[in-house]
C-alpha cells in the first residue's frame, strides 16, 4: 500500500483547496484526453454516441470522476474504507482493467499543469502522483 | 515505419522550436529525478540530489537536461526515421549505462508535464496526442538494441 506521508497529505490538501473551483473543468479536460491520447481507453464507452470533449456524457463523466476525488481528499487518512463502495462498483459492474488508473492519473496531472504552471511543482507532482496511486490502489482493493 | 500525419509533424516541429532547451530538460530531468527518486540511482557521480532544492539547483543535472533535449532534437530532425537515429545511443543506455528502459517512459511523462505547463491551454488534447506519440517512438527506438 502507498504510504501517504504527512507532507504528502498536506501538499494533496492544500493544492487541491487551489483547484477544487475549477474541478469540473479538470475532470472533464482529463477524461477528454484520455479518451484522445489513450484510444483504447474508448472500449469502455461505447455506449456512448459522442466521445468528444464537448459531448455531455464526457463531461458529466469528467464531473463524477473530480466529486470521487474530492471525496477521496476528504477521506484521504482512509482511502481503503473510505473508497469501498467505489471499489465494489469498479470491480464487480465497471470492471476496470487497473492500468487506466494510472492513464487517468496521468491526465489528470497534464491538466493540473496546464492549468496551474507555477503551483504545480515538482514537489506537488510528486505528492498528487503518490495520492492518485494511492486512490487506484484502492479502486481496486476489491478487485480479487 | 513510424506513419506521421502532417498535423503530427508540424506539432513537433512547433513545440521544439518554441521550447528553450536551457530551460525544458533541466525542468524535465530535476522533475523525473524528485517524483520517480530512483531514477537517481543512474546519476551517482552528480553529487547533491539529496532533496528537490539540491537537485533543481544541481548544475550537472542541468547540463544533462539540456543534452537530452538536443538528443531529442535529432529525432525532431528526421522523424522518419528515428529507430536509426537512435541505434547508437540505444546500444550506449543498455551496454554502458545500464538504465531500465521502463525509466524512458517516466522521464517522457515527466518531459510532457513541463512541455504542458508551458503551453496551458496550447497544449490542447490533439496537441498531446502527437506529442507523446512521439515520446513513444523516442523511447520504443532507446530500447530497441537491449537484449
Amino acid at each position: 500500500m502507498t504510504t501517504l506521508s504527512t507532507k504528502d497529505k498536506q501538499v494533496v490538501k492544500a493544492f487541491w483547496a487551489k483547484v477544487s473551483g475549477q474541478g469540473e473543468e479538470i475532470g472533464t479536460d482529463a477524461v477528454a484526453r484520455m479518451l484522445r491520447v489513450y484510444p483504447q481507453t474508448k472500449t469502455y464507452f461505447s455506449h456512448w454516441k459522442d466521445r468528444s470533449a464537448s459531448s455531455p456524457d464526457v463531461q458529466k463523466h469528467g464531473r463524477t470522476v473530480m466529486a470521487g476525488v474530492g471525496d477521496a481528499v476528504a477521506k484521504i487518512d482512509d482511502l481503503k474504507g473510505g473508497l469501498l463502495n467505489l471499489s465494489e462498483l469498479h470491480a464487480f459492474t465497471l470492471r476496470v482493467d487497473p492500468a487506466n488508473f494510472k492513464i487517468l492519473s496521468h491526465n489528470l496531472l497534464v491538466v493540473m499543469a496546464t492549468m496551474l504552471p507555477n503551483d504545480f511543482t515538482p514537489e506537488v507532482h510528486v505528492s498528487m502522483d503518490k495520492f492518485l496511486a494511492a486512490v487506484a490502489l484502492a479502486l481496486s482493493e476489491k478487485y480479487r | 515505419m513510424v506513419a506521421w500525419t502532417e498535423f503530427e509533424r508540424a506539432t513537433i516541429k512547433d513545440i521544439f522550436s518554441k521550447i528553450d532547451y536551457d530551460v525544458v530538460g533541466p525542468a524535465a530531468l530535476c522533475r523525473c529525478l524528485v517524483v520517480y527518486p530512483w531514477t537517481q540511482r543512474y546519476f551517482g557521480n552528480f553529487g547533491n540530489l539529496y532533496n528537490a532544492a539540491a537537485i533543481m539547483g544541481n548544475p550537472l543535472v542541468a547540463k544533462h537536461g539540456t543534452t537530452i533535449l538536443n538528443g531529442l532534437e535529432r529525432a525532431v530532425k528526421d522523424m522518419d526515421n528515428i529507430k536509426t537515429t537512435y541505434a547508437e545511443l540505444s546500444v550506449l543506455h543498455s551496454e554502458k549505462l545500464h538504465v531500465d528502459p521502463d525509466n524512458f517512459k517516466l522521464l517522457s511523462d515527466c518531459l510532457t508535464i513541463v512541455v504542458a505547463a508551458q503551453f496551458g491551454k496550447a497544449f490542447t488534447a490533439e496537441v498531446q496526442a502527437a506529442f507523446q506519440k512521439f515520446l513513444a517512438v523516442v523511447v520504443s527506438s532507446l530500447g530497441r538494441q537491449y537484449h
